[in-house]
């Protein structure tokens, strides 16, 4: 093929873009994704912005909407003197898992890399966004932009109505327990919308009616002895509020006696955006890497139709490596593990497992091994699998050893960490499961639960934090944050550290009085 | 086929409400750093951009964390090059930074805190000079008005001949010919040709003699008329009025006097320095120009540039009504008091030869106090001193004489300090908004 006739194929040349080079270009990374990839998406929306917006962007925790709160513009201030100082460049693309998908390109970007970051978010992500089942589950890609619109809209009303201070104060103490705002386990409330409402309070009316005081005359349970009264008296409580409750925000906006109506819609405002962003902090690896290998996937299979030219993929290529890039730990540039190398590295073992696999491989992997159907196992995977789940299942004896993944364990008593386990036979499970581990972000966090109250007696609100592994709460902000949940509570509130394993008291802080 | 949309022309200030919210959060915390700033010594960096730390306290997000240093964990780290399961590897000493224990993974609030957050000029004094008002700066103004401006402000019906407002004139002039009928030119011409026409005709008869003094009967009274009814009468002069507008005066003028003698060491100069630092800030926001003069004295006073004022030395005696004259020369030269407004601050350790205080005295009550806005007297003592003096109204001659003067004059306050963290206190007592908590 002589270079002209090639040429006439490409999309663009050179680093400039424009609307119609855009355009030209989505319409065939479009077609490489749907066709090629099979890939299903939502209706994309493509914005392009500076690098202001994109602070802005950032600031705002990555919604295109969001109330307004001092920590956002402390975030802006901090954002922006780093971006100033050269400390720190702005990412390339910002993509909202809404529907429509919204991708956010930067203008600075050339055009190569406006078909790269193309093909990396609104396809990547966005499938992921569509088929992953914690997403589809937990989140409402149809519902979060006009319910931001709501919030926003909802606080500044409540600003001009109660005053600022009021309002902050709130949102503030939400924000403390924001992490312990989101259901792990039970699957969340829809955004309601008013029917749901309705079904709702019609289902309690129902059982009002249908109310009948002989359930409670039902002979108490044969088996062991008969719990004393007020045992019983607890346990009916705890029952009534569906105690113990992981969520605090969401106990505390339906329990909390001293909140105003208002207060708790802040509440829930807060509780709905903790928890649309929960699913994606349990799959960083595998969003990060889903996206990564689309835009790999698509951008070499247009590198070989001939729609780029090798100077585009060279610049490509040359990002792409910068993203996945891994440095070792013993690297002053080390800081985690990249979620962009680990997950890319395996998106590409698994296309490997599938069409060349070794006996390794079979062994390990005997249901994927060698099945010819690379695309089709990654989709699956993306669509059933967290981080955790997804390591736990996927990562390769063959890439362990690639990486050269090395589990190191560091107990508090000792005074040197101990190497527990490298990439070899008899470290391999061991390795994995603690990475998955790492990367389990339930694990990760405070397990913090109330555990009792009693309503009808001093409110003494009781927190549980159930210890894992010994692993205590930091000091720092716990004082901080117990004093936002009594702001919240009104009342007395204590937070007991209980091991997990043994249930035995290690200390308790407690809050206000009564 | 996708639309791609351009947000790039949106309003860029979208997270202006969220900075104001958090400057606002922030303002207790920026004003105690400011303050500190200016405390702990680098005033010549006073009136510059200002970069301080985010505070911590106030802004923080506190949350529940897990305690990175207890209880038992597994990392998984890359690059494995040497290690066997089973190896020991020393800790780090000391909070675990460094040696990539894959720990900052997680982001903690600690590192968002240690950022600085550039204040302009203009956000550093506004929170520095919050609650600071020159006193009585309102009343002065609305009393001490010295230059007006004319302004038009309608007519008159008296002024000077070369106010004459003649087009309203001649609409009086013009109204008042018509309202009493004043004959015209005209009807005279036409009465005149009448008679004419009258006596031309042929033959006298007793009826053309009738009509004929009729006639000039007529004539005669339209010309009384027009004699009598004037064309301009003085009653429909009338004049520009204008209004004296009091303006406020934008200019003000600085005058630092200090004791330059062997008396005055360096840490007494570098006292009177901040405090007249502060005070040239101050002015410097409240007035659209602020000129500075420099006045140094021994026993002879002599004005000075800024260099010298501050790092040259010069022996001799102390005669304090030097400096009093020569700030009354440069006023009376320079700075006329209906064109500026004066402010006086003049720094000592309080010696003064003798016999001269009572001097200075009566200088300031017949002249100065007259002249100035506000006159600032800082003695400036030592530390071992100050526990003793601050609190007694014993002290130097100077400081007994201006007692006096304090005493007859509001607008004159004097305070001692003793230490860098003392002036900003003092600073702010002279210039508290509401001055008497200064006096008793």
């Amino acid at each position: 093929m002589s270079t002209t006739a090639k040429r006439a194929g490409l999309l663009f040349d050179g680093s400039d873009w424009n609307f119609d080079t855009l355009s030209r270009t989505y319409d065939a990374i479009e077609e490489v994704a749907l066709n090629d990839m099979k890939l299903d998406v939502y209706p994309n929306q493509m914005e392009i912005i500076s690098s202001e917006q994109m602070l802005d962007a950032y600031s705002s925790i990555g919604l295109p909407l969001m109330y307004r709160h001092w920590s956002f513009g402390k975030h802006f201030v901090h954002e922006e003197t780093a971006y100033r100082k050269g400390r720190r460049g702005l990412a390339y693309e910002l993509v909202i898992n809404s529907n429509p998908c919204i991708s956010y390109l930067m203008e600075e970007n050339t055009m190569a890399m406006q078909a790269l970051v193309t093909a990396h978010a609104a396809f990547g992500h966005n499938h992921f966004f569509k088929n992953n089942y914690l997403f589809r589950q937990w989140t409402d890609a149809n519902a979060i932009l006009s319910y931001m619109e709501f919030a926003k809209g909802y606080i500044a009303r409540c600003e001009e109505r109660h005053g600022l201070a009021a309002v902050e104060s709130i949102l503030d103490a939400a924000h403390a327990i924001m992490e312990q705002g989101v259901f792990r386990y039970r699957r969340p409330p829809r955004l309601s919308s008013e029917r749901e409402h309705e079904r709702l309070r019609e289902r309690l009316e129902y059982e009002e009616k249908t109310f009948n005081d002989l359930w409670r005359t039902l002979p108490a349970r044969k088996e062991g002895e008969d719990p004393t009264a007020a045992e019983k008296e607890a346990q009916e409580r705890k029952r009534q509020l569906k105690l113990p409750e992981e969520n605090l925000l969401y106990f505390l906006e339906k329990t909390s006696l001293i909140l105003e109506p208002w207060q708790r819609e802040i509440l829930r405002i807060v509780r709905v955006v903790a928890q649309y962003f929960y699913p994606q902090r349990q799959t960083k690896v595998m969003n990060e890497g889903c996206a990564t290998f689309t835009h790999y996937t698509i951008m070499n299979t247009l590198f070989d139709r001939g729609r780029v030219g090798e100077g585009t993929m060279l610049e490509i290529l040359a990002s792409h490596a910068n993203v996945v890039f891994q440095p070792h730990f013993d690297d002053p540039r080390y800081s985690a593990i990249n979620p962009y190398a680990l997950g890319f590295a395996m998106m590409q073992d698994i296309e490997r497992i599938c069409t060349e696999p070794t006996s390794e491989d079979r062994e390990w992997f005997p249901d994927i091994a060698g099945n010819g159907a690379p695309m089709e196992t990654l989709i699956d995977a993306w669509a059933n699998h967290r981080d955790e789940s997804f390591i736990r299942q996927f990562l390769s004896p063959a890439l362990m050893r690639k990486l050269r993944l090395f589990a190191l364990s560091d107990s508090s008593g000792r005074d040197h960490y101990e190497v527990s386990a490298i990439h070899d036979e008899r470290g391999y499970e061991k390795v994995r499961s603690a990475l998955a581990n790492n990367l389990d972000v339930s694990a990760n966090q405070p397990d913090i639960q109330v555990a009792d109250v009693d309503l009808l007696g001093d409110r003494h609100l009781r927190l549980h934090h159930m210890v894992r592994d010994g692993v205590a709460l930091s000091e720092h902000g716990r004082e901080a944050t117990l004093k936002h949940i009594k702001r919240l509570w009104g009342y007395r509130v204590s937070l007991a550290s209980i091991d997990a394993q043994t249930g035995e008291l290690i200390s308790e802080n407690s809050v206000g009085s009564n | 086929m996708t639309n791609y949309i351009d947000r790039r022309l949106n309003p860029k200030d979208r997270s202006l409400g969220n900075r104001q919210r958090f400057l606002r959060r922030a303002r207790e915390e920026l004003k105690r750093a400011i303050n500190e700033k200016i405390k702990t010594g680098k005033i010549a960096d006073a009136n510059a951009d200002q970069s301080v730390p985010v505070p911590i306290k106030g802004t923080s997000e506190p949350n529940f964390q897990l305690d990175r240093a207890s209880g038992r964990r597994d990392y998984v780290l890359p690059g494995n090059k040497e290690f066997h399961a089973g190896d020991r590897l020393p800790k780090p000493p000391s909070g675990g930074g460094g040696q990539g224990s894959g720990k900052d993974a997680s982001p903690g609030g600690d590192s968002e805190d240690d950022f600085q957050f550039v204040l302009t000029r203009e956000e550093v004094l506004d929170l520095f000079f919050e609650d600071l008002e020159l006193p009585h700066l309102i009343k002065l103004n609305l009393k001490e008005v010295k230059t007006f401006k004319p302004r038009r402000a309608g007519y008159a019906i008296t002024g000077a001949p070369t106010n004459i407002n003649v087009g309203q004139t001649m609409r009086n002039s013009y109204g008042r010919r018509i309202a009493l009928r004043r004959p015209k030119r005209g009807e005279i011409e036409d009465k005149e040709a009448e008679i004419a026409a009258l006596e031309a005709r042929d033959g006298p008869s007793a009826e053309k003699r009738k009509a004929l003094a009729a006639l000039k009967n007529e004539l005669e009274v339209l010309k009384r008329r027009r004699k009598v009814i004037p064309y301009v009468d003085p009653m429909d002069i009338r004049f520009n009025r204008f209004e004296q507008q009091p303006l406020p005066n934008a200019n003000a003028v600085m005058f630092c006097l200090m004791d330059v003698s062997g008396s005055m060491g360096e840490r007494e100069k570098d006292l009177a320095k901040r405090f007249f630092v502060l005070l040239h800030m101050f002015l410097s926001r409240r007035y659209e120009r602020t000129d500075l003069v420099f006045i140094r004295h021994t026993h002879e006073a002599q004005e000075v540039d800024e260099e010298t004022f501050f790092y040259s030395t010069r022996s001799g005696g102390t005669v304090v009504s030097t400096a009093l004259e020569e700030m009354e020369r440069v006023i009376g030269e320079r700075y006329p008091s209906n064109e500026w407004n004066i402010y006086a601050a003049q720094a000592s350790d309080g010696d003064n030869s003798r016999d001269d205080s009572g001097r200075c005295v009566a200088m300031l009550d017949q002249q100065i106090m007259k002249l100035v806005q506000y006159y600032a007297y800082v003695e400036i003592i030592d530390e071992r001193e100050s526990d003793i003096f601050r609190a007694t109204e014993n002290g130097t001659a100077l400081w007994k004489a201006y007692k006096l003067v304090s005493d007859r004059w509001e607008n004159f306050q004097m305070t001692r300090i003793a230490e860098p963290a003392d002036i900003y206190p003092v600073f702010r007592e002279l210039f508290a908004k509401q001055s008497n908590s200064g006096k008793n």
